[in-house]
């Protein structure tokens, strides 16, 4: 496996895996409190739905000229990158709540309760609309990932595994605490995904614009590492603005 | 027409997200690449740099 084969697996699997944590969380809410079999029924129908999407973008993106493959691919995964990772900067540094899972399930946990009755023998329309919006919404961006990440590489299905993989791990832990797994660490998560988009949509853009990097590929072993000292630099600096602030 | 003004909001929230100087800078910063051609490689590395630094530290700011 080469080393941005690895980046693709590392980035697709972490990516996906927070996802799935907060579905997970969504999932577990409103199938204990009221409708598993509904529950259940709404996850299936968002993975058929999210199923689809795969199969009519995959082929239409590896059918694109390469350079404009890149600047497209290069375009999103900075935006979706930068987005991450900011969002994991101002987490880290204070500024913004970190996502807590128990808070989350408790909150989801209240809204199910007054959602009022339950049918016994049909399908329960909220545990199956809230259950395939979660589930559906969360695994957009991993689709969105792991496709554009995929179709660069020519390797989709190393993008697919990592994800299954994600998935597969994330409900058996699930399935074995019946909790939402709030000690994932998902920020640190969150920061590296956001640390690899960003650098491989910096590489692949402007390799797709039409610049040549210095030392071709290789150069992703310092643009990686460059974009998180510079991210660990802006929650180190903002950490102690907070704290000059607090104090003053 | 709302459903048709939700799906473009959601796709708007979707791509561009809580700030939209990111998307733009980087729409700017792949043209100003293609500009310069060959030696164009650090536009991206120096754009993402300043629009990261200022959309965190303007949250930093109007917390104060």
């Amino acid at each position: 496996m080469s080393a941005t084969q690895l980046g693709l697996a590392v980035s697709v699997f972490l990516a996906c895996s927070v996802e799935a944590v907060e579905a997970l969380t969504i999932v577990l809410a409103v199938g204990s409190t009221r409708s598993w079999r509904s529950a259940f029924t709404g996850v299936g129908v968002a993975l058929l739905a999210l199923a689809a999407i795969t199969a009519a973008l995959g082929p239409a993106l590896t059918a694109i000229p390469l350079n404009t493959l890149r600047v497209v691919v290069g375009a999103l995964l900075l935006i979706f990158g930068l987005q991450w990772l900011r969002k994991a900067i101002l987490r880290s540094s204070g500024l913004k709540a970190l996502h807590d899972e128990a808070a989350a399930f408790a909150e989801e946990t209240v809204a199910a309760r007054e959602a009022g009755e339950i049918p016994r023998e049909r399908l329960d329309a909220y545990s199956f609309l809230i259950a395939f919006k979660g589930s559906f919404l969360e695994g957009l961006e991993v689709v969105f990932i792991a496709l554009t990440f995929g179709a660069n590489q020519h390797d989709v299905g190393l993008a697919a595994i990592a994800a299954a993989i994600a998935v597969i791990v994330v409900v058996l832990a699930g399935a074995a605490l019946r909790a939402p797994l709030a000690r994932v660490p998902e920020n640190t998560m969150k920061f590296v995904v956001g640390v690899m988009l960003t650098s491989f949509g910096i590489f692949w853009g402007g390799e797709g614009a039409g610049a040549h990097w210095p030392g071709a590929d290789a150069s992703l072993l310092w643009v990686i590492p460059v974009i998180a000292l510079f991210s660990l630099g802006l929650v180190s600096g903002l950490r102690r603005t907070e704290r000059l602030g607090v104090a003053a | 027409m709302t459903r048709l003004r939700a799906l473009a909001q959601f796709l708007w929230d979707f791509v561009v997200g809580d700030d939209w100087r990111i998307a733009l800078a980087v729409a700017v910063a792949l043209g100003i690449t293609a500009l310069i051609g060959h030696a164009g490689w650090f536009v991206l590395p120096l754009v993402v740099a300043a629009v990261l630094t200022l959309s965190v530290v303007e949250v930093a700011r109007a917390r104060r």
